[in-house]
């Protein structure tokens, strides 16, 4: 099957491992991720306020651009994917709002109607854990895994709505379909300091400390991350733990790596 | 004073949150990560705009402290997301011509080689308009 792919910035410069493997997995998976055409970058954080309309006009081209082709939207980066749903979820909710950005798109309009899913929801709600297990050819046998899930993924829940806000369990199911041995720990959906590490690295790396010693203290050997901001944050303050990707990991896993 | 009430009456409007709902248990500011370095903390923000005590947030650094983690949004007891009004109290700021909090020249230090594109874009969309 074909989805429609929204890429972003960071994923064509720093984190193009995050790309690369999450189009070649999905491919092994049956799954084509196309990248819709002249994308945008999403800005990286959502504007809550209810009147900024100049700052969302991307999500709501790409958002159209799936719309027109009948697919999904998929997105790789937590940023993105935060972005491009609650966008969607304001143009839903908000007529005024929906009426102004599409004047934006003129002649054709947005009707609100495309499915905003992120890959890991590609692989749990589409691919299907348990076809992943079938198709895994190096298994991470042993591994102690632990899923970072930062901010973006899930929250605010009600609107991002991919797995318990508190209590997720979609990347700890993403890490035992490809073999490897989740680890829970209390920091795994606390804030890694996020884009303050511009003008606070003291204040990044505070943050991004809890999460890495947490995840150590509870026997972690690996920390995965869907966020590249997440995985500056954490590889640059963070105790010796590598942090990888979970498209990087999963291309393993499969062995389409290389 | 009346202008006082009408800044935080926009404010209020393009939050979308009812202050009133907030029972202020201080749960936001518990679970805020940035709560250490703010002078003024969600449930204050909260607070302040609903009672007109504008001034002192818009002249604090405590608006370009908030990492839009949206931790205070889901784990407020009363549905109150009190980041919307940090966010919006920032705009107030922000949106003001000559008022942006990061300008380009601030850039080249601090980019390092590995710094993703993302957490350029995420700051100059939370610091500039």
């Amino acid at each position: 099957m074909k989805v429609s792919y929204f890429p972003g910035c960071t994923l064509k410069t720093k984190a193009k491992e995050l790309d690369i493997y999450a189009r070649r997995s999905a491919e092994a998976l049956g799954v084509t991720l196309e990248e819709i055409e002249n994308w945008q970058c999403c800005g990286g954080v959502f504007t809550t306020s209810n009147d900024e309309i100049a700052t969302k006009l991307s999500s709501i081209r790409a958002l159209k651009a799936a719309g027109d082709k009948g697919q999904p939207l998929v997105s790789v980066c937590s940023a993105c994917h935060n972005v491009l749903k609650q966008t969607n979820a304001q143009f839903n909710n908000d007529a005024d709002f929906a009426f102004r950005v599409n004047n934006y798109v003129k002649p054709d309009e947005y009707n609100g109607e495309t499915k905003v899913i992120h890959y890991l929801e590609l692989l749990r709600d589409v691919v299907g854990f348990d076809k992943i297990k079938e198709k895994v050819v190096n298994p991470l046998t042993g591994k102690k895994i632990a899923a970072y899930y930062g901010c973006l993924l899930l929250r605010p829940g009600k609107v991002m709505a991919m797995d318990d806000v508190e209590n997720p369990t979609i990347m700890e199911d993403f890490i035992r379909a490809i073999g490897g041995e989740p680890v829970i720990y209390a920091y795994r959906n606390e804030c890694c300091g996020g884009y303050i590490t511009m003008e606070s690295k003291e204040l990044a790396a505070a943050k991004s400390k809890k999460v890495s010693e947490n995840a150590k203290e509870k026997g972690a050997e690996l920390i995965v991350t869907a966020c590249p901001l997440c995985k500056y944050n954490l590889d640059k303050h963070a105790e010796d733990i590598p942090v990888v990707y979970i498209t990087e990991l999963l291309a393993e896993a499969l062995g389409v790596k290389e | 004073m009346e202008n006082k009430q009408n800044v935080c009456n926009e404010i209020i409007r393009r939050s979308g949150v009812n202050p009133r709902k907030c029972m202020k248990c201080g749960k936001c500011s518990g679970t805020c990560p940035a709560y250490d370095e703010m002078e003024y903390h969600p449930h204050q923000f909260v607070y302040m705009v609903e009672t007109g005590d504008i001034e002192p947030l818009l002249k604090s650094k405590s608006i370009y402290r908030c990492l839009s983690c949206f931790a205070c949004i889901d784990r407020c007891p009363r549905g109150v997301e009190p980041a919307k009004i940090v966010e919006a109290v920032r705009l107030e700021v922000v949106r003001q011509q000559g008022n942006n909090h990061l300008k380009p020249n601030d850039l080249p230090e601090m980019l390092d080689v590995d710094l993703p594109q993302q957490a350029i874009v995420s700051a100059f969309r939370k610091y500039t308009k």
